[in-house]
């Protein structure tokens, strides 16, 4: 290897890393320090405290309550844009879209005028005791609409790639349409799959614009972990700000190392 | 089974794939449908398993009307172009799936796999990933796997062509030899003449979305109903509006004033055959076939001044 070659070499390394550093490893390093800096006490004060608790467990609820609805919806919809023939499908293909191209606030406000007290089902839903806007439900629609998109991108190219053969061959070999899904198509898709859940994931887990403005920011209430970072640096506590940040720096952290043992033992089991 | 195609037409937007085909295939029989790409023949192929349906006409296999019948109730085994391996699961898990998804019982199906894999020649690779086998494996896999859910018809699409020569060769003779054992009513699409000449009973020549003749090899070759057909099943001379056989071409030892005077332009020796290109004293262009032996008697060479004698050629009604 001459030595112009190497050289150019580490020179992407280093910048490619540098940008890295720069952006992301320095910003989430400084995070951690922070956090820890006095030690172990008041990072447990931190985390113990109610409001704390109850923004763990509420951001860990709209995730679970999410991320399945669009999963079970981003496949189904994969398959729809990739096997379906049918007039329209264009501009579906857009509308998945579209959550990425608008703000989360603009979603949140959208949502509010719909489902709020004077929006189109505002007050059917009220009659029906159901409360959407400035509470779960509301919250859970924002996340899954910002999340929306994840799984269905992900897994649309590999549907392309995987071709129709093996599904036909199922079906002549006896199977329904259901044990193709099942036996046939899904073990095809699965790390696209697997991959766009923790993508959905982390985005659901961060989401603030959306969810701020349908949730009304109620303490110990409506308060996700984002909201509860948000509320604690406005109050000027720094130690909480900081702890709730790192909670869920490390819960999406443990989410893609979760996919990447998963991924990694599974197919070495198959070895494909 | 017996299969019968009515009166099939199939047309994808503006192309038309299949215009009134209607073909009879006797229960047992070992079939070819072989044309030039675009012919149409994979589509009557997928036609009949219930993979694509046709916009008029009907199929029948057996005594039943399957028309309108999903792929996965017509008891046909469909061998796809690629193979179409389930990539996630062994070859065992693979040839296995019509059985399971049939739900029989664990012990019937590891017998029946035993068995399959034995006559397909895998055994030994169960535990095998499709990532892990040739072309030829698979093509045998896939074989198996259809096989598995004892099919009342086979239908293959282009078995053998992504295929090296040699396997090609040796699966075509293996094809013949396991239809002469399993006996399944078998039809295989092939755009190689030799192959299907090789291998099938009977031969459907299609082209541009039509059947253009139906019959036994010999019949084919011998009397062509047309010029597509005496030009696609084994080579051929044109000369103007009429069709010459190379091997009908008789090169005279001494021209004797009874043959068309003609020069040699090239021998090419292909083993036990040599290829004589000819020029004709009227500036025709021909080819002759002719034996090694032959070849070696007349002792032809390039520049050679010799005389032929044409067989009565052939015309076709246009």
């Amino acid at each position: 290897m001459s030595s112009s070659r190497r050289a150019r070499r580490w020179g992407v390394r280093t910048l490619a890393l540098g940008y890295l550093a720069l952006l992301l490893l320095a910003p989430v390093a400084m995070i951690f320090y922070r956090t820890f800096e006095h030690g172990l006490e008041p990072v447990w004060n931190a985390v113990s405290a109610p409001n704390a608790e109850h923004a763990f467990w509420l951001s860990i609820e709209i995730v679970a309550i999410s991320v399945p609805l669009n999963t079970v919806f981003g496949i189904g919809m994969a398959l729809l844009l990739e096997r379906g023939r049918f007039w329209g499908k264009a501009v579906l293909g857009l509308l998945i879209d579209l959550p990425f191209a608008i703000s989360p606030v603009v979603v949140g406000l959208a949502l509010v005028l719909v489902y709020g007290k004077t929006g189109w089902f505002g007050n059917w839903l009220a009659a029906q005791g159901i409360q959407v806007i400035f509470s779960v439900p509301g919250m859970v629609i924002a996340t899954a609409v910002v999340s929306l998109p994840f799984v269905a991108r992900e897994t649309v190219p590999v549907l392309r790639e995987l071709g129709i053969d093996a599904e036909q061959a199922a079906e002549t070999l006896g199977a329904s349409p259901w044990q193709t899904f099942w036996r046939v198509t899904l073990p095809g898709i699965r790390w696209a799959v697997v991959y766009g859940v923790v993508l959905t994931t982390a985005r659901a887990l961060g989401e603030f614009g959306a969810v701020s403005i349908v949730s009304g920011r109620i303490e110990g209430q409506t308060q996700t972990l984002p909201l509860y970072v948000q509320d604690r640096f406005e109050n000027f506590d720094a130690t909480g700000a900081y702890t709730a940040a790192v909670v869920l720096a490390v819960l999406a952290l443990a989410t893609l190392l979760a996919m990447n043992l998963l991924t990694r033992r599974t197919r070495r089991q198959t070895a494909v | 089974m017996a299969i019968e195609v009515r009166n099939v037409g199939k047309r994808f937007g503006d192309f038309v794939a299949l215009e009134d085909v209607s073909i009879t295939v006797g229960d047992g029989a070992l079939t070819a449908l072989l044309g030039p790409s675009g012919s149409g023949k994979s589509t009557l192929l997928r036609v009949i398993a219930g993979l694509e349906t046709p916009d008029t006409g009907e199929v029948v296999i057996g005594e039943h009307d399957v028309t309108d019948a999903p792929a996965r109730t017509r008891g046909v085994g469909f061998v796809f172009q690629h193979y179409a391996p389930f990539k996630h699961m062994t070859v065992n898990d693979n040839v296995a799936f019509g059985l399971s998804v049939r739900k029989r019982p664990k012990d019937e199906i590891r017998a029946r796999v035993k068995e399959l894999l034995g006559l397909v020649r895998l055994d030994g690779l169960a535990e095998r990933y499709p990532s892990q086998l040739s072309g030829g494996q698979l093509q045998r896999m896939a074989l198996a796997r259809a096989l598995a859910v004892q099919p009342q018809v086979l239908l293959l699409d282009e078995p053998f062509g992504a295929l090296d020569a040699q396997v090609r060769a040796e699966l075509r003779e293996w094809l013949r030899k396991l239809h002469e054992e399993i006996h399944v009513t078998t039809i295989f699409v092939t755009h190689d003449q030799e192959e299907a000449m090789e291998v099938a009973e009977q031969i459907v020549v299609m082209n541009t979305g039509r059947i253009e003749q139906a019959g036994s090899p010999r019949d084919l070759y011998e009397s062509p109903r047309n010029e597509f057909v005496m030009s696609f099943i084994g080579p051929v001379n044109r000369l103007g509006d009429t069709f010459v056989r190379p091997h009908d071409i008789q090169i005279l030892a001494d021209a004797d004033g009874t043959g068309t005077e003609a020069l040699v332009e090239r021998v090419v020796h292909l083993g036990f055959e040599v290829r004589v290109e000819l020029r004709l004293h009227d500036g025709r262009d021909i080819w002759a076939q002719v034996t090694r032996e032959s070849a070696q008697q007349l002792e032809l060479k390039e520049g050679q001044i010799l005389a032929v004698r044409l067989p009565p050629p052939r015309v076709f009604a246009a």
